[in-house]
């Protein structure tokens, strides 16, 4: 197989853990090498690798690119934007996907700058297609249709970078889905001489101080999402939220307008700019459903809605629709919960 | 010590509030009727440029905007708000840019400005929010970056000190001087206008906005702070070929309003017997419990 025009996936990861973002991408990434006929690859920077690839060749990974340097631990931009540069300029990769994280959107733009290719951020598909050029009529074969929402999510943009490569993409995490390829799957680790690729220089800014906390959110892991929005009206009120959570066992998610008014953490934010969710059961109380909202939780299998605007946005697509004060029903759902459950 | 601040500023149209009034019949979005707004996170980078300015007498910040000519009300703006000056770079040529070819545009214009120790600015607009043109200004100019930004601690010595917002986390970080740094939405809201400020600004204008008022020009030309930049690509030296369409590798295929597939509701009232048997069935089909 060719060792240029493959797949590559930047692969974040913290305390020795790949990150949930890039091994979604890498599923994806499997995916979308298997239609074009190439090699999917995983690029890793960092300090502690000696293991890393027992959490990334499952996911059908061929060839694991690794940069091992205590001083590209933690991350920061210039020195991992040279590696990727570089490394780029020698393998040529058609696509290269990064997490839309504060990694990844930090990292992503300087890259794609260096090497003039186009980088879309967001995006919540990824397909292959062909394209026409509507001014030249020139014909392009095996696109990446790159996939976004735009303009505040009132919009899905379709973006191709016919001319420059690679063509680049971030995704959020919780937007593709992850699978294990082949829990025995092998492939080559090629190890990166870093001081080829990254010059002293790009190690001007130090890091004095860093304070990472395990969230303790598991929104995208709970199979029932209790969102609060706007609507709710009141941080006491959001507290019925929580009581309702822990009698149904469930997750508590906010809209953006929820945290904006400081109801809710920012790691509770559904939506777009949050998490996207597929749970269950998503009981959306006093949201009215703006479309970043609904673009983050439209994949739920049972969506009540409770809300005292009969007519509000989000009952469209929801199963239930429970006309009424959030102070009134909330209450009842517990009682009635907790009177018919074993 | 005092500094040279120039501050990235975008005019947007205000896409966080698109009610039923901006939804045309056929489901597009009806933009004028949207308010063109100052960035909200460029707000967030402004009053960091000020506090600076606070802790760093005689620094100087100027507001750097691209856009159409009446994007110099973003100027103002910031002028009331507490800023030195202001240029809005603004050229026919620039349409159609993606981020690439506005980072181009905009780090042409940084280059032209010459003198600079931070360039500032929000770490997204709302209209696009892509966080890519303050890291790729960065990299065109050859300058480290600080992104996500949440409060700039201090600037001595050619450093800076800033707390970013990270993932579940905070990290602070030491950078020299000159650098790009974005700021994220979590950092101190603006200072609003000042009422001194606004008194001496008002009357600031670009010339485009004031080409057919002799009065105003005349006006204008005897008291210089009054004046706002208008850059062209031609002033700011730039290739056209890395301008507008022609300098963005990334080209829109397709573009399609967000229409969601209606399902049939079952509608219930705060009604304790609906309420209780929806509670049954969810427990009976083991939705819940």
């Amino acid at each position: 197989m060719a060792k240029e025009n493959n797949i590559i996936v930047y692969c974040e990861f913290e305390d020795g853990k790949v990150a949930d973002v890039s091994l979604e991408l890498l599923t994806k990434g499997r995916q979308l090498a298997d239609k074009l006929g190439v090699r999917l690859e995983a690029v890793v920077a960092g300090d502690h690798l000696d293991k890393i690839e027992d959490q990334i060749f499952p996911y059908g990974v061929d060839t694991i690119y690794k940069a091992e340097d205590s001083r590209l631990y933690p991350y920061t931009s210039l020195p991992h934007s040279s590696l990727l540069i570089n490394l780029f300029r020698e393998i040529k990769p058609q696509i290269a996907f990064m997490g839309a994280t504060s990694i990844g959107r930090d990292l992503g733009p300087r890259v794609s700058s260096c090497l003039h290719s186009g980088l879309t951020a967001d995006c919540t598909s990824l397909e292959i297609g062909d394209h026409t050029d509507p001014k030249t009529g020139k014909s392009y074969e095996n696109l990446l249709y790159q996939i976004r929402p735009a303009f505040g999510g009132n919009i899905v943009a379709t973006i191709v970078n016919p001319d420059c490569r690679p063509q680049m993409a971030t995704v959020r995490e919780g937007v593709m889905k992850r699978e294990v390829r082949d829990s025995n799957y092998k492939g080559e680790i090629v190890d990166l001489d870093v001081n080829k690729y990254v010059r002293p220089e790009d190690f001007c800014v130090e890091i004095i101080d860093r304070h990472v906390e395990k969230s303790k959110v598991n929104l995208k892991g709970s199979p029932i999402v209790v969102a609060g929005g706007y609507g709710v009206g009141s941080k006491e009120n959001f507290d019925l939220l929580y009581q309702l959570a822990e009698t149904l066992g469930a997750e508590v998610g906010a809209s953006r307008a929820a945290v904006d008014a400081g109801w809710a953490d920012h790691d509770r934010q559904i939506g777009q700019t949050g998490v996207t969710v597929r749970p269950k059961l998503y009981i959306a109380c006093g949201i009215s459903g703006q479309i970043q909202h609904i673009a983050g939780m439209q994949e739920s299998s049972i969506i009540i809605s409770v809300n005292s605007d009969p007519e509000a946005p989000i009952n469209t697509i929801a199963d239930y629709v429970i006309t009424g004060r959030i102070e009134d029903v909330l209450p009842k759902l517990i009682k009635y919960y907790k009177k018919n459950s074993k | 010590m005092s500094l040279n601040i120039i501050v990235l500023a975008k005019q947007v149209p205000d896409t966080r509030n698109v009610g039923k009034d901006a939804m045309k019949e056929d489901g597009t979005i009806n933009r004028a009727v949207l308010p063109a707004i100052f960035n909200p996170e460029d707000l967030n980078a402004l009053e960091q440029a000020l506090k600076l300015k606070d802790m760093y007498p005689g620094s100087r910040i100027t507001i750097l905007t691209m856009g159409p000519g009446r994007a110099a009300e973003i100027v103002r703006e910031g002028l009331y708000r507490g800023a030195d000056g202001g240029i809005v770079l603004s050229d026919r040529a620039f349409a159609g840019s993606d981020t690439l070819a506005t980072s181009y545009a905009l780090s042409a214009a940084v280059r032209k400005i010459g003198d600079y120790d931070i360039i500032i600015g929000g770490r997204q607009a709302i209209d696009g929010d892509t966080a890519q043109v303050g890291p790729q200004i960065a990299e065109k100019l050859g300058l480290p970056q600080v992104t996500y930004a949440e409060e700039i601690l201090s600037a001595e010595d050619g450093k800076v000190v800033v707390r970013r917002r990270i993932e579940s986390g905070v990290e602070t970080v030491k950078a020299p001087m000159p650098l790009v740094i974005t700021v994220n939405g979590s950092a101190d809201a603006c200072r609003p206008r000042n009422a001194k400020a606004l008194q001496k600004y008002k009357y600031a204008a670009a010339p485009s906005e004031i080409a057919a008022d002799e009065e105003r020009k005349a006006f204008i030309a005897a008291r210089p702070y009054l004046s706002i930049g208008e850059w062209s690509a031609a002033h700011v030296e730039a290739d056209l070929g890395q301008c507008g369409l022609a300098g963005s590798p990334t080209k829109v295929k397709a573009i399609e309003n967000v229409v969601f597939t209606a399902k049939e509701a079952r509608r219930l009232d705060n009604d304790d017997s609906q309420l209780e048997q929806l509670i049954k069935e969810l427990i009976a089909n083991h939705t819940i419990g």
